[in-house]
């Protein structure tokens, strides 16, 4: 069997590149009788802010050609009842713990950083300044360099643990941003958050999602996903990660050879709550087919 | 909360209604059929449709552990459930289950039960209702359509408990909606309804005013089916909660509804 350890940065080393996007898989809990969660590179759970949030209205949803819109708004409990509740629930697994960081401002996601870095067990965080369902915060941090660069000058200050930011396809130039967040001090990027969409029922002839627009997730979007992984990895040093449609090992493996360290799973869950780990199994047997040693060989060959 | 199964079913028999429903029945494949509550879903992935990408949730309208088939009754409502109602004997579909909190017992075994059914909502009064007959209640149903055509399953109701009949156009039983049967005016301690979102509001206040339990099977759109997505939320006195775990079935007092 091929070498399947990847560096993520910060000196994070995942057991296999296969992490789980956060907002699609909860706490991992959810999924726990149907696959063994310790088979995962990581577990990157729900995105958690200062305080409750109880999102936006129902609905939420629209299913689209190869995807779906989503429009949650980052429902939570806040992080006091993550620290509480949720992490000694949590904190046994034996993959990677990767929290998910959003705020409506600098100071909320300083706030969550200093909470979560006492933690023992998480392992790293993930800055979400890519979240397109809410009005405050989010996306506009992400879709500016100076917007980027100030969250992530703030977050490294509060959290020296491993932190990935997680950028917003949003945008014109999203190597630019990539590049301003690494100078900032990122150990890693993550890419890409959902695409702005919009879904409309004509015989209704009103929008399908309470908020009009929402983020587009899915297969749809995998070949934009890859060119920007493409082009970013081409522009910083630091290690990214590729998300976007990956329904099978075969799309996880296109990423990682467009330059990805590693990978997140997202609306596929929805689909197949096994998908992660015979993603890990597809992994293991195209090394062998193709006589890898080394699965990081393959990072960034196209 | 019982242990949640990812599991391929084969279609071991379709029963076409030709008014836009289909039964099918399935059996487990190279298992055994998990334990179900009464009032869970099934989360069931849909073949040869190009457009549907997610999973399509179905009701648990029978479990017969004898034979090992599941009942689903699907209405053909879009491309997935149009889908699914083609599905032939012989095909493998694969289906996560069983999931969500079902329906609760009642207080006492002498309450006097109605469980009430609109369109495709009657699906999973047949299993409930069977699990409350084998448990020593008295289950009564109310199940309602626009014309008799729509009334499905009807012997198979008769079997369990007594039936009363309610179609909008007058063709089957009485004429109107569930919610003026003249069985609405009987003495009733508790009611289980699933229906049309108007309906079962409707009954939560009829439930209201005659200070009965009532719990209610919702039907919002979802994608997990895991309570990881948070899609499929309905606003309830705890804040936002997923219909898929949370529910299907509240009780109508956890709800925010106007009643």
């Amino acid at each position: 069997m091929g070498n399947l350890k990847v560096n993520i940065g910060g000196g994070l080393v995942l057991d296999n590149p296969v992490m789980t996007a956060s907002g699609t898989f909860g706490y991992g809990e959810e999924f726990a009788d149907i696959i063994d969660l310790n088979r995962l590179g990581a577990i990157i759970v729900k995105g958690t802010t200062l305080n409750h949030r109880e999102g936006n209205p129902y609905p939420r949803m629209a299913e689209t050609p190869s995807g779906m819109l989503n429009a949650v708004g980052l429902q939570n409990k806040g992080v006091d009842y993550f620290v509480e509740h949720i992490y000694p629930r949590i904190k046994d697994y034996q993959c990677k713990i990767i929290v998910n960081v959003s705020g409506a401002s600098i100071d909320d996601y300083v706030g969550v950083c200093e909470k979560l870095m006492p933690l023992e067990r998480v392992d790293g965080i993930e800055v979400n300044i890519s979240c397109p369902n809410v009005k405050q915060g989010g996306m506009a941090f992400g879709t500016t360099c100076e917007g980027a660069a100030s969250v992530t000058k703030a977050v490294r200050k509060a959290y020296s643990n491993p932190m990935i930011v997680k950028l917003s396809p949003n945008v014109t130039d999203i190597a630019s941003i990539a590049k301003a967040v690494e100078a900032e001090g990122a150990d890693a990027v993550s890419l890409t958050n959902t695409f702005l969409g919009m879904a409309i029922d004509v015989e209704k002839q009103a929008p399908i999602l309470s908020t009009i627009t929402g983020g587009l997730s899915g297969p749809c979007i995998r070949p934009i996903a890859v060119r920007m992984v493409w082009q970013v990895a081409k522009a910083v040093q630091i290690p990214v990660i590729g998300l976007g449609g990956i329904m099978n090992g075969r799309d996880a493996l296109e990423f990682m050879l467009a330059g990805a360290t590693a990978v997140e799973v997202g609306t596929a869950n929805f689909i197949n709550p096994a998908v992660t780990v015979e993603i890990v199994d597809y992994i293991n047997d195209y090394c062998q087919r193709h006589g890898i040693d080394d699965i990081n060989t393959i990072i960034g060959k196209i | 909360m019982s242990k949640k199964h990812l599991m391929d079913f084969r279609v071991a028999e379709v029963d076409s209604f030709g008014n836009g429903y289909s039964l099918l029945k399935l059996s487990p494949i190279g298992e055994e059929m998990p334990l179900i509550m009464g009032g869970q879903f099934v989360n069931i992935q849909v073949n040869k449709s190009k457009n549907t990408f997610l999973r399509r949730p179905i009701s648990v309208n029978f479990v017969d552990y004898e034979q090992q088939l599941l009942w689903l009754l699907v209405k053909d409502a879009g491309e997935g459930t149009h889908a699914l109602c083609q599905a032939e004997v012989g095909e493998t579909l694969n289906l996560l289950l069983p999931l969500g909190r079902g329906f609760s017992v009642p207080a006492q075994k002498a309450d006097s039960i109605l469980l009430i059914g609109g369109g495709v909502g009657t699906a999973p009064m047949l299993y409930w209702g069977k699990i409350l007959k084998d448990n020593g209640y008295n289950p009564r149903f109310l199940l309602g359509g626009r014309k008799e055509s729509d009334l499905l399953e009807l012997d198979e109701f008769r079997q369990i408990g007594e039936v009363f009949v309610s179609t909008e156009d007058g063709s089957a039983g009485e004429q109107g909606f569930v919610t003026v049967h003249s069985v609405m005016q009987s003495k009733i301690d508790k009611m289980y309804c699933c229906g049309p979102a108007p309906m079962m509001k409707a009954i939560a206040k009829i439930a209201a005013q005659k200070e009965c339990e009532c719990e209610v099977s919702l039907e919002n759109k979802m994608a997990c089916g895991l309570g990881a997505c948070l899609c499929c939320v309905e606003d309830s006195k705890e804040g936002n909660v997923c219909v898929c775990t949370s529910g299907p079935v509240f009780n109508t007092k956890e709800l925010k509804w106007e009643i």
